[in-house]
């Protein structure tokens, strides 16, 4: 089976449908999104509306900070983030809410588990930012492997004989194989909000058979999507930082 | 979930035992880390060899992680460079890795023969830099580069073999994340490689260094240190020169060898492809002061390297996959009749901005001296060597004014009936990344025979240039010039 990881999608169709396109020539059997449906992008109704399609046709769908209406934006972000979400929340009709109300907090699939942020608190929207986040968020879970988001830049974390997880940054287009008698912890990088200084949007495709990840990006109109930012009167920084990808 | 550690040693793999459709004929080695079998499977006809982890307990769990490494980075190498892997097996159940038997023995078997004459080590050498431009290329640093991990195919290339301790820019450093301890042979092992860092190509020139000085001195150019003490000297203390040792070595052998063994990274031959091109060019070896030496260096120089350690470890951060493709060998074709052409300039000008762009590339400018294709050629009495002689005046005066430094520029005559096969062997042979030659106007002759840019483009290993001269009254003069690379005079009626 070939998966397709998409994570942070921040209300960025134009990422989203470039991103489907990709994912459907990869040959993906499943689709998995990683939270963060919305927030930051100026089309949040048309986002929730694919994924929702996505999710009636058998894709696994993730709650993300960003889809919580209750959460606490990002503090550590600034207001941006909050206003970006107060807005993208009030955007939505019933039913798209009440689609991310519902939304769980992780999945677990045989020996995978995919969740928005770190493992071992996902209420609590922590970063899998380092070889010891990855390794606490590994040790809450007895799945082989864990897949998240929250980051938005694409990493690989191994578990070690010492507990600790190795950081790696993956090469785009290559397979990285996870061996399948270690542990891994993989944070695939964001689709409408890419952060690893390449604007593109990020997704992996993992599969199973093989147990190999690879990740992809995949060209998409930045220009249209920063319109749509700027049309909504978000902050014009959540539409600039998209032409450089951090 | 199993781990490594949990697995009993196989009971399946033994003489005479079979797993998954490959029948284990006898045992052919019992190493530090693996145990190789004799194998057989049905639709292979090569010769096979099986080689599975020594997994028992208290084995070293270096042999584990290196096992790991090798199955990841062989099924993804390419070339004859390596050895051809048919099957591995999967790590959770019995990891193995199946793959050709190679019949000659390693340049172990050497050492009972040392020293070598010179000219017998530079053709070991070059041969093993031409595998290592390979792999390299393929993003794979070995790390373990020692005469027991060389071999030779019967149609003469060097084959790398033992890939445990390598490292793959695309994949996971399992070695660099398990352990503290520098892994590598004493004998061989590169200082910043001493100092934990696995990310850089060079390395494995160090390596061969240490190779050719044993192979043409008998002698070790560091000992075998047993302790991280002793692996540490080779920060800052250098060895006697070869020539000390052996006062027959020429003085470019020397220099070669010694580049590869500077201790810090950046001070040596930048790539395998361009030491390969040196070993084959002796004559355009740049001499430094290092091909003079024949003491060592006083202890206050050497006292003063101490700081090396900070040096090598600082220089970690530029050891990126970028390093390979920023030190490239460009070579152009030149027409020597036209140095002073609108095209001449064009040419020097395209290549000036490559050679910039990147510090560590060099440019070997080359022109080829037609030979009648039926007949005995003049070339071998005297006025053949006046005429090679005169070209390579030329070629240089062609060249003079880029103005670039001795060790950056290089000059060959080809001798060849069909001058696009003559750049296109050279091509092949000296690890040209980029070639670039002059687009020349359009003729009858040409017409019929084809051109010889667009033969090369066709067909080259790399990347090519054609520049064309903008200036419409330069066109119009070239085209009356030439009709192809070479002089009207020495073609074939």
């Amino acid at each position: 089976m070939r998966i397709a990881l998409l994570a942070d999608l921040h209300a960025n169709i134009q990422a989203l449908d470039a991103t489907l396109t990709a994912v459907q020539k990869a040959d993906a059997d499943r689709i998995v999104i990683l939270g963060d449906l919305i927030g930051y992008g100026g089309d949040p109704c048309a986002v929730v509306d694919r994924v929702m399609a996505l999710a009636q046709a058998g894709a696994v769908v993730i709650k993300g900070n960003h889809d919580d209406l209750d959460a606490d934006p990002d503090r550590d972000m600034h207001m941006a983030a909050a206003e970006a979400a107060k807005w993208s929340h009030a955007q939505l009709n019933e039913a798209q809410a009440a689609f991310l109300r519902a939304l769980p907090m992780s999945v677990r699939e045989a020996d995978r588990l995919y969740v928005h942020a770190d493992a071992s608190a996902p209420e609590k929207w922590r970063y899998v930012l380092s070889a010891e986040a990855a390794a606490r968020s590994l040790a809450a879970t007895d799945a082989r492997l864990v897949f998240c988001g929250h980051v938005h830049t694409p990493m690989v974390y191994m578990q070690r004989t010492t507990g600790l997880a190795a950081p790696f940054t993956p090469v785009a287009g290559r397979a990285c194989g996870l061996l399948t008698h270690r542990r891994w912890h993989v944070v695939t990088g964001s689709v409408g909000q890419p952060r690893n200084r390449d604007p593109a949007a990020s997704f992996a495709i993992f599969d199973d058979a093989r147990s190999e990840i690879t990740f992809h990006r995949a060209a998409y109109d930045i220009a249209a999507a920063a319109r749509r930012i700027r049309a909504a009167g978000l902050p014009d920084m959540l539409a600039s930082r998209l032409f450089e990808g951090r | 979930m199993t781990t490594p550690a949990d697995l009993s040693p196989a009971a399946a793999i033994r003489p005479g035992g079979e797993i998954d459709g490959i029948a284990i004929g006898s045992l052919l080695h019992k190493g530090g880390m693996a145990l190789i079998y004799e194998a057989r499977k049905p639709g292979i006809d090569a010769p096979l060899i099986l080689k599975a982890p020594r997994l028992s307990h208290g084995e070293d769990p270096a042999a584990i992680v290196g096992f790991e490494m090798e199955m990841m980075i062989l099924p993804r190498l390419q070339g004859v460079h390596a050895p051809r892997i048919y099957q591995v097996g999967d790590f959770a159940t019995q990891p193995y890795i199946l793959m050709e038997r190679l019949s000659s023995p390693s340049l172990i078997m050497r050492l009972g023969d040392l020293p070598l004459p010179v000219d017998e080590v530079v053709q070991l050498a070059a041969r093993v830099a031409d595998a290592l431009a390979s792999l390299h290329q393929q993003n794979v640093i070995h790390l373990d580069i020692k005469p027991s991990n060389i071999v030779f195919r019967s149609s003469g290339e060097a084959v790398l073999i033992d890939f445990g301790l390598s490292h793959h820019a695309e994949l996971p450093d399992l070695i660099e994340e398990e352990f503290r301890l520098p892994y590598g042979t004493a004998p061989y092992i590169a200082p910043e490689q001493v100092l934990g860092v696995r990310t850089y190509r060079r390395s494995d020139l160090f390596a061969l260094g240490c190779l050719m000085y044993f192979f043409a001195t008998g002698v070790r150019p560091f000992g075998d240190p047993q302790s991280l003490k002793g692996l540490k000297r080779r920060l800052w203390e250098d060895p006697m020169p070869p020539r000390a040792l052996k006062p027959d070595i020429p003085p470019w052998f020397q220099e070669i060898v010694l580049r590869c063994l500077e201790p810090n990274p950046e001070h040596r031959t930048p790539t395998a492809a361009q030491l390969a091109f040196d070993l084959r060019h002796p004559d355009q070896v740049a001499l430094t002061g290092r091909s003079e030496k024949l003491k060592r260096d006083g202890w206050f120089a050497a006292r003063k390297r101490r700081g090396n350690e900070a040096l090598v470890r600082a220089a970690r951060k530029s050891a990126i996959a970028s390093k390979l493709s920023s030190a490239p060998i460009i070579a152009a074709a030149i027409d020597t009749r036209e140095a002073d052409s609108g095209l001449a300039a064009a040419m020097r000008a395209t290549l000036l901005r490559s050679l910039k762009d990147n510090p560590e590339s060099r440019l070997a400018c080359l022109n080829v001296l037609k030979q009648k294709a039926i007949g005995v050629d003049e070339t071998h009495d005297e006025a053949g060597h006046n005429r090679h002689v005169k070209r390579l005046v030329e070629l240089k005066h062609w060249a003079a004014p880029m103005g670039l430094a001795d060790g950056r520029i290089t000059f060959h005559v080809l001798e060849a009936v069909n001058p696009a096969e003559a750049i296109l062997t050279y091509a092949r042979l000296n690890h040209v990344d980029h070639i670039v030659l002059g687009a020349r106007k359009e003729t009858f002759q040409r017409r019929l025979l084809g051109s010889v840019s667009a033969e090369v483009a066709g067909h080259a290993p790399c990347s090519v240039t054609v520049v064309r001269a903008k200036n419409a009254m330069e066109a119009a003069a070239e085209a009356i010039a030439a009709e192809e690379l070479v002089d009207e005079d020495e073609t074939q009626p």
